[in-house]
């Protein structure tokens, strides 16, 4: 029952419903026109338009007070560094370019609403198509073209011309790709910088962690322990990036599990070390829950069971968190072993290659 | 005009006579180097509908405007350079801390610069406006079918301009590489890494190397400034001309017709009106700019790849993508032959938006398709007369809105003092329970809004007051619709579902395109089986002559009290026209 | 009396009358609500009456020794500022078992409770509450306590201390109107779920530069409102009913006819 034409009807009101009811009959109603046009009252009284003008004309001049006080408020109430001067500046700066502005909306508005004829218009629409004559020409004057290139005839140039188009982007493409993505070299992101003997260290003060320090239910975040100098560039914030480490001190009686293999040992008297970058997508999990001994990671609640080798006990994560082999060293600070066993953080599609 | 030889230069056109005024002789200037008197005469009186909702696209125009201005007046404070720099000045809680430029510029700006909170501000909820509006404004176009033939194509260009904008919108609150929006860069890494095979290519693509590297920030300033505005715009120029050319669809009602277009003109009703919408606009902005914090990068501090704090979710139009993540478990994540593949991240954040945004940009093709309607539409739908339609659009943004929520289930659990374990577990189911269900009420609310119609056309509307007759019968008096009231109830095309050729021919032959045809129809059916046809006027002279029901045109009251109805009926239908009459 | 009888039908009579009534009920229970229970001992000496105070109110859980039993940890060794935290901010007594402590009115006055921190503190040695000049919010350095705080607080509390959500319906409570004393105290003796930061982890001199950092943030927002301090989620909802209410409040007066 598709009506495919585009209802052309001269007087343009008519219009055809297509639709039947029980009987088969088709019948329509009779579009009523438009509306009976409701005068205003700015309309028949001449008062009310004075009074719908002086409302316009005090919108505007509120606007133009509105500028004035944004220009005093300027000058006048600077920013103090503050926060509560910061707080005034920005509200009184803020509030008279509202005035400014909403002046000038809400007159030209009202003046529209109020003073500006209202009666109706009605416009004709064509259809969007071109008429078949511009249709006709358009295609005749296409094909003039195609014959005068003569590339219907000359197959070769046709795939000349669209080969040499497609390919010269690459020109571009690849200097840009090749050069935007550092050295490529992803290996990186299977290493951190954790080494044999390295400290551990308290995070952001880069004090070393002597194992008597850390107690049960206690948590700390922990960085390697590199000299302060060395940690004011990218490079430190990047390897920083791989390296952060969540330590916590669990009673021994309640470690269930360990991610370390038979035969070694990567805790230290109930003191296990794990990453803290989430193994979901790499948040830092830092949330830890005392009593639980869980980690909460606050973005997407992956949570992280430490007593029970950091496997997932809720959320999107998949993979426990590596766990930092650590040990003291004669001094009694933390030391690591080595670096992580397994890539940190989410997961790529080579991490275990 | 005449060819001359010689320096005979072609004179101003005849008839215009030499103008005098100052507005006369500069428009004759320009007009001789420009022709722009064609476009006046096409454009200035050009006629466009009236309806508040047609504003909600002023509404994203204008705070795209918005986010230009106030976006110049940033980037002349703002640095793009992640270098490092110790910072000496306000708020006390950043003195003396090691931070990056672009950080420590933001904070500049916002304790040292006057209006430069102000701006920051205006510029960030503009942001957020400008999505909440460009949502706000697809779903009126969604609902009312504005979208269908010759507007495919715009809605395809407004599609991109919502990906677009979440683009400007993403990279925009991530230049002052605070905290918070440098761990979602954070996840948005863990997201490209899960990518199989490039994913750690596309990840050092993006930030010049692990993460986070020195180059991101000014990368995301230049595609922040830069390459999306220049889209934004250009598509926002395609999308108005593209309003201009089509002419604005209208709402149904009486003398709007296919072939009309009824409102009024631009000069100057739409200048005034539009153009202090624009005004109106930016002065919400500049009151919510100046009176409600939005984004005080100094509480989350510089990034660092070891902080982070409760609350953690992005902007509110990327939230829709945060819930996703949230909600996902993630037993799913496998290992092939040595390599991993994390069907836990890729699913929420690549499979489940490309689903969004694919039914998004196909929808129009696929009504198209069910309906095999070619007609050019510049009448909009009620949405009641869409039900499936309308019931799709609410299962969507009830997916959309379920996913939002469960990007803030932390918020929801500390308010409302649940667990948010619970929470999740709940939207888990929710987001495929949710939106069935919505579909399923919203369409029969539609049906039943529809059916409320016809009887209302059949019968009018109820006065409340009672007609006793002589002989002890009581009905309720029923006031006939108006020409009007009617048309608007009665003007519009319920689609019944395909016919399809049969399945073999004349000779039995099986006919090739049969299966797609079938595939066709069912969908077809399951758009228009359930439909509610508009009265006709047949049905209506039934209504009206039917024994239960009595006409009584031109009849008086004296007539009624008289008992001249005839037979018994629930109804009775006061004289068209008549007002409302006191009794005595 | 007849002008009220004449508007007993006015419109706005069952607001009045409702608002009448929750004044009338208020009113009746403030006056007679009973007063929260308080054990009374006639002992001089702190640790015994603290004592006292302890089996009468702390025993039933923690043991008549603070030892311990199944539904509380043993006290010995938690020290005064443990009590000190738990009781002045009226978690404990615990009104039901359970991984969180809320917190409520104090059961106790500040004598009683440094009473029951005395004889806590007699048990075996622990934190003990800090001095006036250990928590003086005026003496720390607020840009190091941002950066601890950062590092170590943010994530459950909120960037500015606003709270937020743990796991299975645990939170971090909001610390706006939480003393100086006891945030000092909650740090160093790790309550309910919130780790332990002893003087080790995080000194005293950075305790106190957590506090300044804290106590700043009760200025409010240089910004303006600040909308809880909740982050993106709750500016996107305010954006949504403030902004696009307004603006769509507006679209709506604009396409209206003008009477």
């Amino acid at each position: 029952m598709s009506d495919n034409q585009n209802p052309r009807t001269p007087d343009g009101s008519q219009r055809e419903l297509g639709h039947r009811d029980e009987h088969g009959v088709v019948g329509t109603f009779a579009d009523p026109g438009l509306p009976e046009h409701r005068s205003r009252q700015a309309d028949r009284d001449p008062e009310a338009a004075k009074r719908g003008e002086r409302q316009v004309a005090a919108l505007f001049g509120i606007s133009v007070i509105g500028t004035i006080a944004a220009l005093v408020v300027y000058f006048v109430i600077p920013p103090d560094g503050t926060t509560a001067g910061v707080r005034l500046s920005t509200l009184t700066l803020g509030v008279a370019i509202a005035f400014a502005l909403l002046g000038i909306g809400l007159g030209a508005v009202h003046w529209a609403k109020v003073l500006m004829s209202d009666h109706e218009k009605v416009d004709e629409r064509h259809p969007i198509a071109s008429d078949e004559e511009t249709r006709v020409a358009a295609v005749a004057e296409l094909e003039a073209g195609v014959k005068d290139s003569g590339i219907a005839r000359r197959g070769v140039l046709k795939g000349a011309v669209i080969s040499a188009l497609a390919l010269f982007p690459l020109t571009i493409a690849v200097p840009l790709v090749g050069s935007v993505g550092g050295d490529w070299n992803v290996s990186k992101l299977k290493h951190t910088m954790w080494k044999r003997g390295m400290r551990l260290a308290i995070d952001p003060s880069g004090r070393p962690i002597k194992a008597a320090d850390v107690t049960i239910g206690s948590v700390v975040h922990v960085i390697p322990d590199v000299p302060e100098e060395e940690r004011q560039s990218h490079e430190w914030i990047t390897e920083k990036a791989k390296a952060v480490v969540l330590l916590v001190r669990l009673d021994p009686r309640d470690i269930v599990s360990e991610q370390a293999p038979e035969g070694e040992d990567w805790s230290y008297d109930g003191i296990v070390a794990f990453s803290k970058i989430c193994t979901h997508v790499g948040c830092p999990v830092a949330l830890y829950e005392q009593q639980t001994h869980h980690l909460l990671c606050p973005c997407h609640q992956s949570t992280f069971d430490v007593a029970d080798g950091a496997k997932v006990v809720f959320g999107p994560a998949k993979r426990p968190l590596p766990q930092l082999p650590i040990t003291v060293d004669d001094e009694g600070y933390l030391v690591a072993q080595s670096d992580f066993h397994e890539p940190i953080g989410p997961s790529f599609w080579e991490r275990l290659k | 005009m005449t060819t001359s030889t010689g320096n005979a230069a072609p004179k101003a056109r005849a008839g215009s006579g030499a103008p005098t005024s100052r507005a006369g002789k500069a428009a004759d200037y320009l007009d001789q180097r420009t022709s722009i008197g064609s476009a006046v005469k096409e454009f200035a009186r050009k006629v466009f509908p009236d309806h508040w909702s047609f504003l909600l696209g002023e509404i994203a125009l204008y705070s795209f405007v918005v986010l230009i201005i106030t976006g110049i007046f940033l980037t002349m404070f703002f640095v793009p350079s992640m270098s490092l720099v110790t910072y000496h000045g306000e708020p006390a809680s950043m003195d003396g801390v090691l931070m990056s430029d672009a950080f420590a510029s933001t904070l500049h700006m916002s304790f040292e610069v006057r209006g430069g909170l102000l701006m920051r501000q205006i510029h960030h909820w503009a942001a957020l406006i400008f999505m909440a509006a460009i949502v706000t404004h697809m779903m009126r176009v969604f609902f009312t079918g504005a979208f269908r033939k010759p507007r495919e194509l715009n809605w395809l260009v407004g599609t991109l301009l919502l990906i677009m904008s979440l683009l400007a919108g993403f990279s925009g609150y991530s230049l002052p590489d605070d905290v918070l929006s440098g761990n979602g860069l954070r996840i948005t890494d863990g997201v490209v890494k899960a990518i199989p095979i490039i994913g750690s290519y596309m990840s050092y693509f993006i930030f010049g190397g692990e993460f986070p590297g020195e180059h991101i920030i000014p990368r995301l300033f230049t595609v922040h400034i830069l390459l999306v505005p220049g889209l934004i715009l250009a598509l926002v120029a395609l999308h108005l001309f593209f309003v201009v050319l089509h002419k604005h669809t209208q709402y149904p009602g009486g003398g709007r017709t296919d072939t009309n277009v009824v409102g009024y003109p631009l000069f100057p009703v739409y200048v005034a009106k539009a153009g202090g919408f624009f005004f109106v606009v930016f002065g919400i902005l500049a009151l919510m700019g100046g009176t409600m914090a939005i984004n005080n990068v100094w509480n989350y501090g510089p990034y660092d790849p070891s902080p982070v704090s409760a609350g953690a979710q992005p902007d509110w139009y990327m939230l829709f993508l945060e819930g996703s993540l949230r909600l996902m478990p993630g037993q799913t994540e496998f290992v092939i032959f040595g390599y991993t593949l994390s069907l836990n991240v890729l699913i929420p954040a690549v499979v489940i938006p490309g689903l969004l945004f694919t039914f998004l940009f196909v929808y129009p093709f696929l009504e198209a398709a069910v309906t095999k309607d070619k007609r050019e539409h510049h009448v909009l739908d009620r949405p009641r007369n869409v039900p499936v339609r309308t019931g799709l659009g609410v299962a969507f943004l009830t997916a959309f809105i379920i996913l939002a929520l469960a990007g803030s289930n932390d918020l929801i659990a500390t308010h409302f003092h649940m667990s948010i374990n619970t929470i999740t577990w709940v939207f888990r189911f929710l987001f495929f329970l949710g939106p069935w269900f919505a579909f399923w009420i919203t369409k029969r609310i539609c049906l039943g809004l529809q059916r409320k119609d016809r009887e209302l056309v059949l019968h009018g509307h109820e006065t409340g007051r009672i007609v006793r007759f002589a002989h002890g019968e009581y009905i309720e008096v029923h006031r006939p619709l108006d020409e009007q009231e009617r048309w608007l109830r009665v003007n519009y095309q319920a689609h019944a579902p395909l016919e399809i050729e049969p399945a073999t021919d004349s000779r039995g032959v099986r006919r090739k395109g049969y299966k797609g045809d079938k595939r066709m129809q069912r969908l077809s059916r399951f758009f228009y089986e359930d439909r509610v046809e508009p009265v006709s006027p047949a049905e209506l002279a039934a209504a009206h002559s039917h024994g239960e029901h009595d006409a009584l045109e031109g009849g008086t009251h004296a007539e009624v009290e008289a008992g001249a109805a005839v037979g018994g009926g629930r109804d009775l239908v006061e004289p068209e026209g008549g007002a409302d009459e006191r009794r005595p | 009396m007849k002008a009220l009888a004449a508007r007993r039908h006015h419109r706005f009579a069952p607001v009045v009358l409702l608002l009448l009534a929750l004044l009338v009920t208020g009113g009746v229970y403030a006056a007679l609500a009973p007063t929260p229970a308080n054990a009374e001992t006639a002992s001089t000496e702190d640790i015994e009456t603290g004592q006292k105070l302890f089996q009468a109110n702390c025993a039933t859980c923690h043991g008549p020794n603070a030892e311990g039993s199944d539904t509380a940890p043993s006290l010995v060794g938690v020290g005064a500022a443990s009590v000190d935290f738990q009781v002045s901010t009226g978690r404990m007594p615990m009104q039901m078992d359970g991984p969180q402590a809320i917190q409520k009115p104090a059961q106790f006055d500040e004598e009683q409770t440094a009473q029951l921190a005395a004889y806590v503190a007699s048990l075996g040695a622990g934190p003990a509450i800090p001095t006036d000049e250990q928590v003086d919010a005026e003496l720390g350095d607020a840009a190091n306590g941002a950066a601890l705080f950062r590092t170590n607080c943010a994530m459950c509390h909120n960037a500015v201390g606003a709270g937020g959500a743990l796991s299975e319906g645990k939170f971090a409570p909001p610390l706006w109107e939480t003393s100086e004393r006891n945030i000092y105290q909650a740090m160093l003796t790790g309550p309910q779920s919130m780790p332990v930061f002893n003087d080790a982890t995080v000194t005293p001199e950075e305790k106190r530069d957590i506090i300044t950092f804290l106590v700043d943030q009760r200025e409010g927002s240089a910004g303006g409102l600040s909308l809880g301090s909740l982050g993106p989620v709750s500016e996107g909802l305010w954006a949504w009913i403030v902004g696009m209410g307004l603006l769509i409040g507006a679209a709506v007066w604009i396409g209206a006819k003008s009477s």
